[in-house]
């Protein structure tokens, strides 16, 4: 299993997925921080079939939010990683992947809703608080499979 | 607007076929870099200015690090100096590559985005994926990781690579001149929008070399300084629509910086190689059409992986990864062109070597008030159009320009007085 935060640990409530990443490392599980360049994500999932991908979302729900896909279900909507500071989003770079059959046979993507992302800040109280739940969620999967 | 770093509206009024206003509004929250980095010591700055943006940090760290080198009246070893260039042309690689031929050439064959492209156009789309890899790979060789590197230091780098570790690049560099070459080809082959404006190109220039860190700053219309006297020839003005600075050359208004920029004032530095694809595809110098830049980037990205090979070839790893730098009071500036164009750094620093006060000025910022003025003239004959097609044509225009916008947003003090 493969797992990526996605995110900037300096700009906000995009630090999301960074946060997820680093609290399953204190857990003894390898996770991956990503910061941009999404489309450079290609190449990391390449190493794997199953990838478990955590990132910062703007859907319009309270800070904090949490959502899962299954990117084979249905795809993404654009502007629901808006957070990202690149054009060339996560979604974007889900369908592109789909459409160059680079997309890994198995993905989840877990979606924390941000509400600020300025420069320079940390994630607010319920960014950090759903960071840790969805942390403890991947590593219950992970120990189920193990 | 789509195909566009960070967020950017534009907003046109039009009343029959006049044009009444057109603004370009950035609404990113205004960035407080400058803020952020006041009290730091300098050497804590070019790993906090490289996180300025996800697509150009080298750019940023490297104007940062030189502006920082002239305060402290520092001299790198020229293997470094060579190695910052290697890096420069990484960034511009990665960089160009995906605006070339994902974000750019959709709209010359038809496409909304590169993901449709992609399912007519797989071996295009994968080969433009295998060159910005490249330019990663170059990125994570030397800037310890793909982005926002780490690996630069005031006075060097804190470790530098052997020879033998960067020829491992030479035959994906070969690889990708050739596709490079292949692909300015097709781009030959658009057609492109016949609309021309005079422009007042703005550039680095360099007597010996086609610019990366280095040179003085000069104008198609006949600037010609050393970078101290950029604050002399050049101001930002805040304007209500956005939070990004309008930059104009002072007492003459706007100007254009960036690749299409670079080409003109610098076209006889490029090898022979990239000014023959250049020619192949179309460009003529003086190039003053903003939809032919697609030319432009094609042309520097031959030259990046052209320099590149060149400076593998010849380089040897200095003495020490980099010489001791002292604390001591001082002011220094500095100008690189990141992809976008001509970045410009200023700090001053106190006797301990914290910052006192910095000055950032983007490439975006730059060319703002002269993407506005190209509106003003592209628009009057499209206005009859459908609103969605008038639309794309306006974002065709904006996206030719390559503007980062969430790296033109900054902070500016404002002064309120009461009577």
């Amino acid at each position: 299993m493969l797992i990526i935060g996605i995110g900037n640990p300096d700009r906000g409530d995009d630090a999301a997925g960074i946060l997820v990443a680093r609290r399953l490392r204190e857990r003894g599980i390898e996770a991956i921080e990503h910061a941009c360049a999404m489309l450079n994500l290609l190449d990391l999932w390449a190493t794997g079939d199953r990838v478990i991908l955590a990132d910062a979302v703007v859907y319009k729900a309270a800070a904090g939010s949490i959502q899962v896909w299954d990117p084979w279900k249905e795809p993404l909507q654009r502007i629901t990683f808006r957070a990202s500071t690149h054009e060339f989003n996560l979604a974007d770079t889900i369908e592109l992947a789909r459409t160059l059959g680079r997309l890994p046979k198995w993905m989840r993507i877990y979606g924390i809703e941000g509400r600020d992302f300025e420069a320079g800040t940390g994630p607010c109280e319920e960014v950090a608080s759903a960071a840790d739940r969805v942390a403890e969620e991947i590593a219950g999967r992970f120990s189920a499979r193990s | 607007m789509s195909r566009v770093e960070g967020e950017a509206s534009l907003a046109i009024r039009l009343k029959g076929d006049q044009i009444r206003d057109v603004r370009l509004k950035i609404f990113e929250p205004p960035r407080l870099f400058e803020a952020l980095l006041s009290g730091r010591h300098f050497s804590e700055l070019p790993d906090i200015t490289a996180r300025i943006c996800g697509i150009c940090p080298v750019a940023y760290q490297m104007t940062s690090v030189h502006a920082i080198e002239r305060a402290l009246d520092t001299t790198v070893d020229p293997s470094v100096r060579l190695l910052r260039r290697l890096l420069y042309a990484g960034e511009w690689l990665e960089s160009h590559a995906l605006h070339v031929y994902l974000l750019h050439m959709p709209d010359f064959l038809g496409y909304p985005d590169a993901i449709d492209m992609a399912r007519a156009h797989r071996t295009e789309v994968e080969n433009a994926l295998r060159i910005k890899k490249i330019g990663n790979a170059i990125m994570s060789l030397l800037g310890g990781r793909e982005i926002h590197p780490v690996s630069v230091t005031v006075g060097g780098f804190y470790k530098v690579p052997s020879k033998a570790e960067l020829e491992v690049l030479i035959e994906d560099l070969k690889w990708g001149l050739d596709q490079a070459i292949a692909n300015m080809r097709r781009i030959g082959q658009f057609e492109f929008p016949d609309f021309e404006e005079d422009y007042e190109f703005v550039a680095l220039s360099h007597p010996d070399e086609y610019p990366f860190n280095e040179g003085r700053l000069i104008s198609s219309k006949g600037l010609d300084i050393d970078v101290r006297e950029y604050e002399r020839h050049f101001s930002e003005r805040q304007v209500k629509h956005s939070n990004a600075l309008h930059s104009q050359i002072r007492d003459r208004g706007s100007y254009l910086v960036g690749a299409l920029a670079r080409v003109n004032l610098n076209f006889s530095k490029l090898p022979e190689v990239a000014k023959q694809a250049a020619e192949d595809a179309g460009l003529r110098i003086p190039c003053r059409n903003p939809f032919k830049s697609i030319i432009a980037r094609g042309a520097e990205m031959i030259f990046a992986l052209h320099e590149a090979l060149r400076i593998i070839s010849v380089y040897e790893p200095p003495a020490s990864p980099s010489v001791p730098v002292p604390a001591r009071a001082g002011s220094g500036c500095a100008i690189t062109e990141a992809p976008r164009g001509s970045l410009y750094n200023r700090y001053s620093f106190d006797e301990n070597g914290l910052l006192q006060s910095a000055l950032i000025v983007p490439p975006t910022s730059q060319n703002q008030k002269r993407i506005e003025e190209d509106l003003w003239t592209f628009l009057p004959p499209l206005s009859s159009l459908p609103t969605n097609e008038l639309a794309r044509r306006c974002e065709q225009l904006v996206r030719s320009y390559d503007p980062c916008i969430s790296c033109a947003t900054h902070f500016l003090r404002v002064n309120v007085e009461r009577e």
